[in-house]
């Protein structure tokens, strides 16, 4: 294994650990800190500390050094919480993030970030504490530890050893009034403390801890000096039966093996071992998989379907000729189709990551979103466990974040609006995931003020768009994302520019999936996302033109019928349209868009499919419906290039290609051809006419 | 033969280079076989619309979609034909999988480099750009084509131009 090698586990491991320690500061109840949790921000903290040390990123490793030592306060109810405090564990957390990627981009950090933050966490512990920090574990820091545990090294082996036993005799010498009192307080949480007397000379404490005494002393010098404290194990105290009871001597037993270590990370792995256990095994018990390794299988896969329908042409053929001895042959065939769909099915599975992904990302967004606007806000995600496609999960987390702000900014009210309106305070935004049919449908619903049909409608004229009242709602919405379109009363840094939700749209249609918006007035807004389950794999419809095949996406096809020459009106130029109930469409030929040779010239022999793409429908003729299939998508543009008109590539049963056709794209393609007149259109024109296309 | 004398040897063939050659029409070509992936018989071309006319379409590869040139129309020839003969020479370059049409394939030759002539500045049809020489054979002329710099041209249109990404 290359060094590179565990480098890269390490950035793995540090991001893992950065969400978790995001995950559960975000968690966290302020007033009432779950321990159990602080331990975890605080061992995910130490986790990274010790991997960056390890391989020498001394920068990630002092940031997280400090935050190490002020979440150890924190977890021991030294530190007391509150939000900005929080705030700023979040901005740490963000900077060593941004510290791990110049690491894995083999750049330096930056500097001024870095000292900055240790500059804020500093104060933290100075404001808050009283106390200043140790510097992070450099050498110089070093000594004074070391020396502090040989000293009285005899003295702690042995108290040590009886530590089992549990009694301790702590002596604070020459401490003042303050600090005592803080230091008994301290003690209290290591263990019971039996008795106290003494004065500032000498104070002396009995404490019955499972803890050692090394670890007793280390956490006392944060407060005090080494040579301040004396601990001294006693036998037989107060007379109590003390067998070797619930304390195990697990927790003693790291104690030794890190005397140089500092005091935070020295005390936490015995706790740590101890809780981790449980949690590993609940643990995902997955793997990671190369996104290339798992395409390879998928593309096998896609092969052995190709095979199979390959070999089912042959049988069907076989079928006609002879009708005997070929039944073992149908059985052995309808075996592979099985095995072949069920592999498939396995292997596409692998893919598929939980949504849980791409949410878990929403609590920061809107707390920090919520904040900045000074809104009260509650996040509820409903189906984290739904699984989709790891391409569309990436890709679906921008526009996610984009609809979740729009929604915080523009649908949820200011929490005394909502007071005034009799809505609770706090406001609502849930997120949902879960599928239906062959797709998943994502929803971001708010209960905020909701879309004002009305407003819309007057924007929407000030922007000159063809729109008019009776437009159903549903079409109403979906103007919101026209690009430039913007109904917020003023330009917040968080949205308002109308800029984004054209692009949202953009972004969701190029997964092939559509976005809709139901909105109530008063009541709040529901925007949902379907999406395909997988970009691989689509159902198709297959289509004839002339002696060519293609194929239309299923999703896109609404009805087909045979026109008639009553329903067809010929517009200005070369423009037709034809009437389905009621309603005009722009109709698109085929065969004149792609040039097919051969084809049915005269609309009423061919067959209108009605096709809807990016809200809008259309009439396509073609000549012939074949019948519908599920088609392994392949990528045109990986050995050619991107063809206007023309989606991707699939190969049917009898190995040859068929052209996957864009809806949108035929449309652009035959304006453009229209408006270019009857000159020959070609690829090198072509290129202009793409420039021109937002892509 | 000294071993001095074998070195030599091996290090003027380490100079040499293998082309394939193949035919369009009466000329000869060639191109670095180092390039090439496999030859195969022309069919099942998918035709795609508003393309080139030398671009014939894309065809199935073992699953892989491969686009196809015809290098006769693209040098206008004016006989362009597909019979038994016509094969597809499938290359590799610029990571791309590319099958070009040419009438037939001959065979695989060593050209030393004194046997690599500089290619005069040609005609239109075909930029000595694309060219990497012209091989010389006994009586035969070989064009030795640079398919790489030929297959990623703008006029070849295969590529994304680079001016629109």
């Amino acid at each position: 294994m290359d060094i590179a090698d565990f480098f890269d586990t390490f950035f793995e491991e540090a991001e893992e650990l950065l969400s978790d320690m995001e995950q559960h500061l975000l968690e966290l109840d302020i007033d009432d800190p779950d321990s159990e949790q602080l331990n975890a921000i605080f061992r995910a903290a130490h986790s990274i500390k010790g991997g960056a040390g390890t391989f020498g990123f001394t920068v990630l490793q002092k940031t997280t050094h400090i935050l190490e030592n002020l979440l150890d306060y924190a977890r021991k109810g030294e530190l007391t919480l509150r939000a900005d405090l929080v705030d700023t564990f979040l901005e740490a957390k963000d900077i060593m993030h941004e510290q791990l990627d110049a690491y894995r981009s083999e750049e330096e950090p930056n500097q001024e970030a870095f000292e900055r933050i240790c500059q804020t966490l500093q104060q933290i512990a100075l404001d808050e504490i009283g106390q200043q920090l140790d510097g992070p574990a450099t050498p110089a820091s070093e000594p004074k530890a070391s020396s502090a545990s040989s000293e009285n090294g005899a003295e702690g082996k042995s108290s040590e050893e009886k530590a089992a036993n549990g009694h301790l005799l702590v002596a604070l010498l020459n401490v003042e009034d303050k600090d005592r009192i803080l230091l008994v307080e301290e003690l209290e949480q290591l263990g019971e403390v039996q008795s106290q007397s003494g004065d500032a000379k000498r104070y002396e404490v009995i404490l019955k801890s499972s803890d050692s005494a090394d670890d007793i002393e280390a956490v006392m010098c944060f407060i005090i000096e080494p040579d301040q404290i004396e601990i001294t194990a006693v036998e037989g105290v107060a007379a109590e039966p003390s067998p070797p009871e619930e304390e195990s001597p697990a927790p003693a037993a790291p104690a030794p093996q890190a005397p140089a270590e500092n005091t935070a990370s020295k005390a936490s792995p015995a706790k740590a071992t101890a809780k981790e256990k449980p949690k590993k095994a609940a643990a995902e018990s997955s793997i990671r998989v190369s996104v290339d390794k798992v395409d390879q299988i998928i593309n096998l896969v896609g092969e052995l379907i190709i095979t199979q329908s390959m070999l089912d042409q042959t049988v069907s053929d076989l079928e006609e000729d002879q009708s005997v001895g070929n039944a073992s042959l149908q059985n052995g065939m309808s075996l592979l189709q099985r095995n072949a769909r069920d592999l498939q099915e396995a292997v596409m599975s692998i893919r598929m990551i939980p949504m849980e992904f791409v949410f878990s990302r929403f609590p920061r967004v809107v707390r920090d979103t919520a904040g900045k606007l000074g809104k009260e806000i509650e996040l509820i995600t409903e189906g984290k466990s739904t699984e989709l496609d790891k391409s569309l999960v990436e890709r679906i987390t921008d526009p996610l974040t984009h609809l979740v702000r729009n929604s915080l900014d523009h649908g949820v009210e200011m929490p005394d609006v909502r007071e005034a309106i009799g809505k609770p305070r706090i406001g609502k935004l849930t997120l949902s995931a879960r599928h239906q049919g062959g797709n998943i449908l994502i929803e971001v619903r708010d209960d905020g003020a909701g879309m004002d049909r009305d407003r819309l409608l007057a924007k929407a004229r000030e922007n000159g768009l063809n729109v008019s009242d009776t437009m159903p709602d549903e079409e109403v919405f979906q103007l919101i994302f026209a690009p430039g379109f913007s109904t917020a009363k003023e330009v917040t840094d968080v949205s308002g520019r109308g800029v984004g939700m054209d692009v949202v749209k953009r972004n969701i249609q190029s997964m092939g999936g559509r976005v809709e918006i139901q909105s109530k007035l008063g009541e709040g807004t529901n925007t949902r996302i379907v999406l395909p389950l997988t970009l691989a794999i689509l159902d198709g419809m297959s289509i004839k033109v002339g002696g060519e095949t293609f194929i239309l996406p299923l999703s896109t096809v609404l009805e087909s019928l045979q026109p008639s020459k009553d329903d067809m009106y010929a517009m200005a130029g070369d423009d037709v349209v034809i009437k389905v109930r009621d309603e005009y469409l722009p109709v698109i030929a085929i065969h004149e868009v792609l040039n097919v040779e051969n084809a049915i010239t005269d609309p009423t022999k061919s067959i209108a499919v009605i096709v809807q793409g990016e809200g809008r429908r259309y009439a396509m003729l073609v000549d012939e419906l074949i019948g519908q299939q599920q088609v392994v998508v392949k990528n045109l543009e990986d050995n050619y290039r991107k063809v206007p008109g023309i989606s991707a590539a699939t190969i049917l049963g009898d190995g040859s290609v068929a052209l996957i056709l864009d809806i949108t794209g035929l449309h652009r393609l035959s304006r453009y051809k229209k408006e270019a007149g009857k000159k020959v259109v070609n690829n090198q024109n072509l290129s202009s006419f793409k420039e021109a296309e937002p892509s | 033969m000294s071993q001095a004398n074998s070195g030599a040897v091996l290090a003027a063939e380490a100079e040499n280079r293998e082309f394939l050659v193949f035919s369009l029409g009466d000329e000869e070509y060639a191109i670095d076989i180092l390039k090439v992936q496999e030859i195969r018989g022309y069919e099942n071309v998918t035709r795609i619309a508003n393309a080139p006319d030398f671009i014939k379409g894309v065809t199935n590869l073992r699953g892989v979609i491969v686009p196809i040139v015809d290098l006769r129309i693209k040098f206008h020839f004016e006989t362009v034909e597909y019979g038994g003969q016509t094969v597809v020479i499938v290359v590799n370059v610029a990571d791309r999988v590319v099958g070009i049409v040419v009438d037939g394939v001959s065979d695989v030759m060593t050209l030393t480099p004194d046997q690599i002539k500089p290619a005069p500045e040609f005609g239109v049809t075909l930029s000595s750009d694309f060219l990497s020489g012209l091989g010389s054979l006994d009586d035969r002329m070989l064009v030795l084509v640079d398919i790489d710099k030929l297959l990623t041209s703008d006029e070849m249109a295969l590529v994304e131009s680079t001016s629109s990404q």
